[in-house]
């Protein structure tokens, strides 16, 4: 065993070590029945164990069953929040919701806490501080929205953003509307471009991998480019990210500007990504915010059952804040295992994608 | 197994992200193809008015010298194609393997690229009505008679959606390279063997590399092609087609629904006219757009419909290398087992009646499965009217209804019609057939749909959908 390794393994067993402790706690905090948060109190009765006696180490969260994310739809959505932050203020998050009545998540500092811990992930060089933002992704009831704009903040910068409406985008695509998604779309850059024309001296873009081509084409389209618009880094994100993408972005749309990939939703927060070079085939591997997030690749026949290093399984998400616990979630994405890695002595997933088995019913990269 | 890249303007791309394609039989893997982001065409399209002005240094004739010199070369060369290279033989082996056309198809659907190619000037000649073709190089001109006129071309290059189940359709594209316009390919997935054969031809005539491009991909690659070039074809079924008709930038192609009807005149002789139904209905395993899919006439039908079952009703599937394989597979999983089971549901309705199934022997089923492939064996449906659900449907392979319909009510109930084979001496119902606007090619007597003369358009001509004419003056 080399130095490197022994000291990655001594690295990863502090972090098991920590995680462990974590679940403890934030079991113990979510199933306290003074404290603790309604929906896990109703729901401990409906369980062969006792959390606060048998959860003692990640492991031991395999005895709950899988969390469901219908029980996201619909109110009252206090009955996810813990009874000692009842009178603070809440802040609730959707996905999706194109048809029905959407899933909601409770928030009071989870975003703001997930994105400042991401923001020393982003090195200064190209995310410089005191630099103002362009939000150009979702608005309306997402937690991106806030989360980017306090991202900005929290780096001394001011969030410029636009109105995006993703559900109007789903329909129009599910419509085969495909003229007015372009128009819709030409809109969305329109909006962005401008802001980049107003005197606001951006600096940093949070985009998604579509928008961020239509904005470079249109900018390209207009004889300039992000780097002479100014920009310095990009943050991105989506199941779109895919290693061709990444490649075709590095060398023909960025002019040399910096992107870092994440994978992220309402229910975990923000995975950050190992560098992404030609060196790796441009791969993206992703690693949670541990311990405040676990990603784990599983069996997709035995979500409990993690595959092994490099082969595929789906993407199962256990949340373990004292804002929101969900004891593994079952995501609609699929991935490969990958090693621990320096920075994360955790696991990673690499080549997210929608789960083969919903891929033809799932609508990706709407915005 | 061969690496084939995505070809920008004729440079060769290695993706990060590629499509194995597989013998539809043996399940061998036959290349690995480099699959485009939409966004690599939005950019590149950006040089598209270069093919353009590359093609308009070279005089149209020089071109059509090129494009027959191509025409051998597909024929007959080995040819470069990604990381090694193929010989006709080769070609023919692999289109067959991937799109599931027996191999002898293959061979005719060549041969008819070959003789397009070849007659490229007479072809041309005839499109343009004898037009002097530097005209649409230079934009305007003078007739031989003295009147000028001016084509602008609407766009520098033509975008092509191509079927992965149907190598016969490439002949429509064919002109556009003498005509002084870039190709942009979108392959079927299944097919990318004509497109990357007949670019590797043209550039060994001379065509300079910078005017193709092949981006083979998804239904996204399609449109990214849709929406970045001026003008593009795109070929699929009917949802296709309504979504596009409307688009003028689009012209659609897609099942032609073509039919033979049958005049009162000539229809108690029908069984002079039967081998001209059976080759409609049959040829090309009924897979082309120009293959009949209803034969209409007011009596004899159910005799027509037994005389035509008798004779393609026992054919049954052979391996695509036999030269006696009539059949097609199915190569996309469920497909041919949806088509099936339509068939047996609309097949219930009082007044429609499947005959074939009593000629094809011990094992009367339509459907034949393969391990990973499968054959829809011949079907032919009596409808006793044309209001039966089943009378005017089309399907990929050989299908046809014979449907009785008095001679007064066909032209209003036949529908869209790509290609319209009426038998008939009627002199009146022959000034009907030449007014109904929705019969695209018109054949007036014995004539098989699948016959075509190259020298006609083909759903619109090609010169009026690439070329607007309009008024040029100069002082």
């Amino acid at each position: 065993m080399t130095e490197s390794s022994t000291s990655i393994e001594e690295r990863k067993s502090a972090a098991k070590t920590a995680l462990d402790a974590h679940v403890r706690e934030i079991v113990q905090w979510h199933f306290d029945p003074e404290n603790g948060t309604p929906f896990w109190l109703d729901y401990v009765q409906k369980l062969d164990f006792d959390p606060r006696e048998d959860v003692r180490s990640f492991e031991d969260l395999r005895r709950f069953p899988l969390f469901e994310d219908d029980w996201l739809r619909g109110g009252p959505v206090r009955r996810w929040v813990p009874k000692a932050y009842q009178d603070r203020a809440i802040h609730v998050f959707e996905t999706g919701g194109t048809t029905g009545i959407p899933k909601s998540r409770v928030a009071i500092e989870d975003f703001r806490i997930d994105y400042e811990l991401f923001s020393e992930t982003l090195p200064d060089e190209h995310f410089p501080k005191g630099e103002n933002w362009l939000m150009l992704g979702p608005s309306g009831p997402r937690r991106l929205r806030l989360a980017v704009e306090h991202l900005a903040q929290h780096r001394g910068g001011i969030c410029f953003c636009l109105d995006l409406d993703p559900r109007w985008v789903v329909k129009l695509i599910t419509k085969g509307w495909t003229e007015h998604l372009e128009a819709y779309k030409s809109h969305v850059i329109d909006q962005a471009m401008t802001l980049l024309s107003a005197g606001h001296d951006l600096k940093i873009l949070f985009t998604t991998p579509k928008l961020l081509e239509a904005f470079a084409l249109r900018l390209e389209d207009e004889g300039s480019s992000l780097k002479e618009a100014g920009f310095t880094g990009i943050f991105s994100g989506g199941t779109e990210f895919t290693p061709q993408w990444t490649r075709f972005a590095v060398e023909e749309l960025l002019d040399g500007v910096y992107i870092t990939p994440t994978y992220g939703n309402t229910l975990m927060g923000l995975a950050a990504s190992r560098p992404v070079g030609p060196e790796d085939g441009y791969k993206i591997t992703y690693y949670a915010p541990q311990p405040r997030a676990v990603i784990e690749v599983v069996d997709p026949d035995d979500a409990t059952s993690v595959v092994g290093y490099g082969e595929t399984g789906r993407v199962r998400l256990t949340t373990l804040t004292k804002e929101f616990f969900v004891p593994g979630f079952l995501e609609r994405d699929e991935g490969e295992r990958e090693p621990p890695y320096d920075a994360y002595p955790w696991d990673g997933v690499s080549g997210v994608r929608p789960f083969h088995k919903f891929a033809a019913t799932t609508t990706v990269g709407v915005y | 197994m061969i690496n084939i890249p995505v070809l920008r303007w004729g440079t060769p791309y290695t993706s990060l992200e590629t499509d194995t394609v597989v013998h539809f039989d043996t399940g061998e893997e036959l290349a690995k193809v480099s699959l485009a982001n939409g966004g690599l065409i939005q950019r590149d399209m950006r040089k598209a008015q270069r093919a353009r002005d590359l093609l308009r240094e070279i005089p149209p004739a020089e071109l059509i010298g090129m494009v027959k010199k191509a025409a051998d070369l597909y024929m007959e060369s080995e040819l470069p194609l990604g990381d090694g290279t193929q010989s006709p033989q080769d070609f023919l082996k692999y289109q067959s393997a991937t799109t599931g056309l027996p191999e002898h198809m293959c061979r005719a659907n060549m041969e008819k690229n070959h003789f397009v190619l070849t007659k490229m000037d007479e072809v041309l000649d005839a499109l343009t009505r004898g037009l002097d073709l530097s005209i649409f190089g230079k934009g305007h001109g003078v007739e031989e008679r003295g009147v000028p006129l001016s084509f602008q071309a609407q766009a520098p290059v033509l975008g092509l959606v191509l079927p992965s189940n149907s190598p016969g359709v490439h002949t429509l594209w064919m002109p556009v390279i003498p005509l002084q316009l870039g190709l942009v390919f979108k392959p079927g997935p299944q097919e990318p063997w004509t497109p990357y054969r007949m670019a590797a031809a043209f550039f060994e005539a001379g065509v300079p590399r910078e005017t193709i491009s092949i981006y083979p991909g998804l239904g996204d690659i399609g449109a990214a092609v849709l929406a970045s070039c001026a003008r593009s074809m795109i070929f699929g079924g009917t949802p296709t087609v309504d979504r596009y008709k409307n688009d003028p930038s689009v012209q659609v192609h897609g099942p032609g629904f073509s039919k033979i009807l049958l005049g009162d005149d000539v229809v108690d002789d029908w069984e002079s006219y039967l081998d001209v139904m059976v080759d409609s209905v049959f040829a090309n395993s009924g897979r082309s757009c120009i293959s009949c899919s209803g034969i209409w006439a007011s009596r004899h039908t159910r005799e027509i419909a037994e005389a035509i079952a008798e004779r393609i009703g026992p054919v049954a599937p052979l391996p695509p290398e036999n030269p006696e394989s009539a059949l097609a597979a199915f190569t996309v999983p469920g497909v041919a087992e949806a088509i099936s089971s339509e068939i047996d549901r609309h097949v219930e309705e009082a007044g429609t009646e499947e005959v074939t199934k009593k000629h094809r022997g011990d094992d009367a089923s339509r459907l034949v499965s393969h391990e990973r492939c499968d054959y829809l064996r011949p079907t032919v449906i009596h409808c006793e009217s044309k209001d039966k659900w089943l009378a005017n449907k089309e399907y990929m392979f050989p299908f046809v209804s014979v449907v009785q319909c008095e001679q007064k009510d066909m032209i209003r109930n036949i529908g869209p019609t790509l290609v319209g084979s009426a038998i008939t001496h009627d002199e009146s119902f022959r000034k009907q057939l030449l007014d109904a606007v929705h019969i695209d090619r018109l054949n007036v007597g014995a004539v098989p749909t699948i016959r075509l003369n190259w020298l006609q358009p083909h759903e619109g001509s090609i010169i009026d959908f690439l070329f607007r004419a309009r008024a040029y003056q100069e002082a």
